[in-house]
């Protein structure tokens, strides 16, 4: 794709919009109870006057800004004016504390910041002494500032000030710098927040965003009518793609909310059209909605929860526009009145048009459960380094399980591990000042490595399964991805916790241990008697309702050609619950597999045998720090396995 | 950066001030043959933070209601700003400029936070029946007194919360919310009785931050009573204590948090 070399940076196009929409709104900020707008015109005249501000105090060509605070205008701003001086924002997590920060102003270089309030300039000063580079700090909000005397600690509005009086001066220093701006300029520096070592700074170009979100606008026909929320942190690569780049580029307008606790309500007032979040906020709206419904009146109650099962019967076909009985459409449309329309609106809801979300897998259940109302929600697997798009599901083709299919001018494939990789004109140039990770991350001919385990389905869709460190393979070469099936296991409210083995075995199996809550009331209901955990979970029925489970499961896993062969055939119920206090799972509760295999190790060589139990004799830690011996035979089942059949319908 | 003056930003507060806002001077309050103040005196300085402390029925809040115009003294005077004011009414004490928070916290219920806050601008509304009934008139008056209600709003960080009957809120929301209401008065002097009871210590903290910050933004004299020291001492410029009606210690933190009557009023006699 070749871009107008009049349109080709963020400042080219929004000094353009001043020409060709001045008069829509761009963004909105909620102050004082009330939204206040302001318009491209006005967006231009602020934006300029900052830069001119920031080249008074000395800011040129390559210098980087820091932008630390909530979703304020200014803050917005600040990126649009050091990309006009040819300079780089760089912006920064702003709940980091300050030692987090410290490691990223060095890194980056970073002279300038722009940040929100006094929280932040305090963050700042606290490093400034382990911070040489970093000489001037400009604050947004002023309150609390008043007995701050610092040198070069100044004011937004001080600073607007100044670049009015540089503007007055050297009237024609702007638009030269803008115009000496190239659409392969670094546009920004995103610092990913790794789970390891150091965050790395993902160096994108204004040509790799550029021609990433012309593709999204197409692909999902965005207009200057959109209406977009700017609620997540401004170091997200999803809210500078989101709320920076598709608003300058399609003409959209932003509103940033009051506050952090205010958004909910916000948007119920603002009505997105266009929204974008990860799977938690989806879980906590859902959540809120489920606490309030309880404790709604009767009737109110009975009318959710009877429309709520007609949404989940016909809602998702409806949303995809296929046929559905007259009697439920029928029913869907008084259920919309009565009560998906309502709860919509209290969602802020309303509007949505597009809805995504990101960032980590959504559980099914509550991904259909926003799709049955009508809410176009939809799945999309991203990366900083790609600009964000790598899969989308498309509108009417979505499946819950799924990442979707590649993005436009996004070629992707599956290496000889398992490994997703992918090209794109997004892909990002290297990480800054890091050419070993460069190289570790990206081939010289622009092939990312993921480092996520995938593989398409037969329709064509991406579903990602596991870290490729942790996926194995059986003797057979069928891939074995470990998290993928105990999570999958664990979608039952019956299962608490799953361990599966396969790697380098002829078949999969698994260690079940069953959720004492729900179990024990489903033994309740059915007077089956029980004096313990464990002879809770060897009792037959229970037996019978997990093998019920994993059948399922396997149904669920022959309908996919890849991962068909990973079924489980032989399980077994722990008689113990997995403990931290064993060393058997982490503090937040994730199975350390080596430890289940070293205190497990006669257990999983019974499932590897026809033997029809296993001993097991370990030392356990009590709660009060006792330790003893648990000595039990556990019975190893087979569970039935299917054939590799195609989806029915 | 300039580090010296940053630090200089953390060191200990030590202000001057110049002339008293509130003299109190040789107050006796008597219940029936109980005698809650005896001979108390104090100045309080225009634009500092005072603290009345003192253990559990040392008067305190006597002390408040005497300043505030609830109760009257029997003896003595209190004198603001220059002006005798001993046995004015708490409506006229209103008026003059003071505005208080309760211990056990007086706000409407029902209403939401931003009716609460309202109602503290009633003494700032200056209209009449006639004009109170013609739309324009109301509607250009309800329109400024919900701007200065929306800048305290902000102020106080309680945006989420301007919808939901206060009722609802949790109980050191509900303390920040009467903060808010004392402070829609435009108060000269701001009372607040034990602004910080029941609080954990972030509760705290964060009250204490406010306090500061009223102090400071808006340079109201903060006039408060508690019994917990320790963040008091913190914030304060001058301190009374009182004991059993009595006062005991006066002056800076510093010289009242050594002063021998002080810590065996606290901790008892050994």
């Amino acid at each position: 794709m070749k871009l107008d070399p009049n349109l080709d940076t963020f400042p080219k196009l929004l000094f353009n919009r001043k020409q060709t929409t001045p008069d829509r709104p761009a963004i909105r900020e909620k102050d004082f109870g009330i939204w206040q707008t302001w318009t491209w015109s006005q967006v231009v005249d602020e934006v300029k006057s900052l830069a001119c501000g920031l080249a008074a105090s000395g800011f040129r060509r390559g210098d980087k800004l820091a932008i630390i605070g909530d979703n304020r205008p200014r803050l917005y701003w600040g990126m649009a004016a050091a990309q006009s001086l040819g300079g780089i924002p760089v912006p920064l997590y702003q709940d980091s504390v300050a030692q987090e920060m410290e490691y990223v102003i060095n890194h980056a270089d970073i002279r300038f910041a722009l940040v929100e309030d006094q929280e932040q300039v305090d963050k700042l000063l606290e490093i400034s002494d382990r911070c040489p580079k970093l000489q001037y700090i400009y604050y947004d909000d002023p309150r609390g500032m008043r007995h701050y005397s610092i040198a070069h600690l100044e004011s937004y509005d001080s600073l607007i000030q100044e670049g009015q009086k540089f503007e007055s001066e050297n009237p024609a220093y702007l638009e030269a710098e803008v115009n000496k701006g190239s659409t392969r300029d670094i546009s920004v520096i995103l610092y990913t927040s790794g789970t390891t070592g150091y965050p790395k700074g993902v160096i994108l170009t204004y040509e790799n965003i550029l021609i990433t979100v012309i593709n999204s606008i197409d692909f999902d026909n965005l207009t200057e009518k959109e209406e977009c929320m700017a609620y997540l942190p401004m170091a997200w690569v999803g809210d500078h793609i989101f709320s920076y780049a598709q608003s300058y580029v399609a003409g959209f307008c932003v509103s940033c909310p009051e506050s952090g606790a205010t958004v909910m309500h916000d948007m119920q007032e603002i009505g997105p059209t266009y929204f974008f979040s990860p799977p938690r906020i989806f879980e906590n709206i859902l959540t809120t909605v489920l606490v309030r419904m309880e404790d709604s009146s009767w009737i109110k109650r009975k009318m959710f929860d009877y429309f709520i099962r007609v949404s989940k019967r016909c809602g998702i076909q409806i949303l995809q526009k296929e046929s559905v009985g007259l009697l439920d459409r029928l029913l869907y449309l008084i259920g919309d009145i009565l009560v998906y329309g309502p709860l919509k609106n209290t969602m802020g809801f309303s509007k949505v048009r597009i809805a995504y979300t990101a960032g980590e897998a959504i559980g099914p259940e509550i991904f259909e459960f926003f799709r049955s109302l009508g809410i176009n929600v939809k799945q999309l697997y991203g990366q900083t380094e790609a600009s964000v798009y790598i899969t989308v599901q498309k509108d009417n083709d979505v499946q819950p399980d799924t990442c979707g299919i590649p993005f436009p001018g996004v070629d992707v494939r599956i290496s000889e591990t398992g490994e997703v990789q992918y090209k794109s004109p997004g892909v990002f140039q290297s990480y800054y000042k890091n050419p070993e990770a460069t190289l570790e991350t990206r081939t010289g001919d622009g092939w990312v490595f993921t480092g996520d385990a995938g593989y398409f389905d037969d329709a064509g869709h991406l579903k990602i399964i596991d870290r490729v460190k942790d996926v194995g393979r059986l003797n057979d070469g069928t891939l074995f991805a470990p998290k993928f099936l105990e999570n999958k296991l664990k979608f039952f409210p019956q299962i608490r916790e799953a361990v599966t083995f396969g790697d380098g075995e002829d078949h999969v199996s698994a260690f079940i241990n069953i959720d004492l809550d729900a179990v024990s009331n489903w033994a309740e209901r059915k007077n089956v008697a029980y004096a313990s955990y464990q002879e809770l979970a060897a009792n037959p029925q229970v037996y019978e309702m997990i093998k019920n489970c994993i059948e399922q499961t396997n149904m669920d896993l022959s309908k996919d050609s890849e991962i068909s062969g990973s079924q489980i055939k032989r399980f077994l119920i722990l008689h113990k619950e997995l403990d931290a206090d064993d060393g058997e799972l982490t503090r937040t509760r994730k199975v350390r597999r080596r430890i289940v295999l070293e205190r497990y190790g006669s257990l999983v060589e019974a499932l590897y045998s026809d033997v029809s139990n296993g001993h097991i004799e370990n030392e356990v830690t009590f709660e009060d720090g006792r330790k003893g011996m648990m000595i039990a035979d556990l019975e190893i089942q087979d569970a039935q396995v299917f054939d590799h059949m195609k989806k029915t319908g | 950066m300039d580090t010296e003056a940053s630090q200089a930003h953390d060191t200990e507060r030590v202000r001057e001030f110049e002339g008293f806002i509130l003299e109190v001077d040789g107050v006796f309050v008597n219940f029936g043959g109980v005698k809650a103040l005896q001979d108390v005196g104090f100045s309080v300085y225009e634009g500092e933070i005072f603290s009345i402390i003192g253990p559990n029925g040392a008067g305190k809040t006597s002390m408040l209601n005497v300043i505030s115009g609830f109760y009257k003294a029997s003896e003595g005077t209190i004198r603001f700003e220059g002006v005798d004011r001993t046995s004015a009414s708490p409506e006229q004490v209103a008026r003059m400029g003071f505005a208080r928070t309760f211990q056990n916290i007086a706000l409407f219920k029902g209403m939401s936070t931003l009716d609460n806050i309202m109602t503290g601008r009633i003494v700032k509304v200056k209209s009449n029946f006639l004009s109170e009934a013609l739309y324009y008139p109301a509607r250009d008056q309800e329109v400024a007194q919900r701007e200065f209600v929306e800048g305290i709003i902000d102020f106080l960080e309680i945006q989420s919360i301007r919808k939901t009957p206060v009722g609802k809120l949790p109980y050191g929301l509900q303390k920040r919310v009467e903060l808010g209401r004392a402070l829609a008065m435009e108060p000269k002097i701001l009372l607040l009785d034990e602004p910080m009871a029941g609080m954990n210590l972030e509760e705290k903290e964060d009250m204490a931050r406010f306090v500061l910050d009223v102090n400071d933004e808006f340079g109201t004299t903060v006039v408060l009573i508690e019994h917990d020291m320790g963040v008091v001492m913190d914030i304060s410029d001058h301190v009374v204590v009182l004991d059993h009606g009595e006062r005991i210690a006066y002056g800076p933190p510093d010289e009242v948090r050594t002063n021998d009557d002080v810590i065996r009023a606290y901790l008892g006699e050994h």
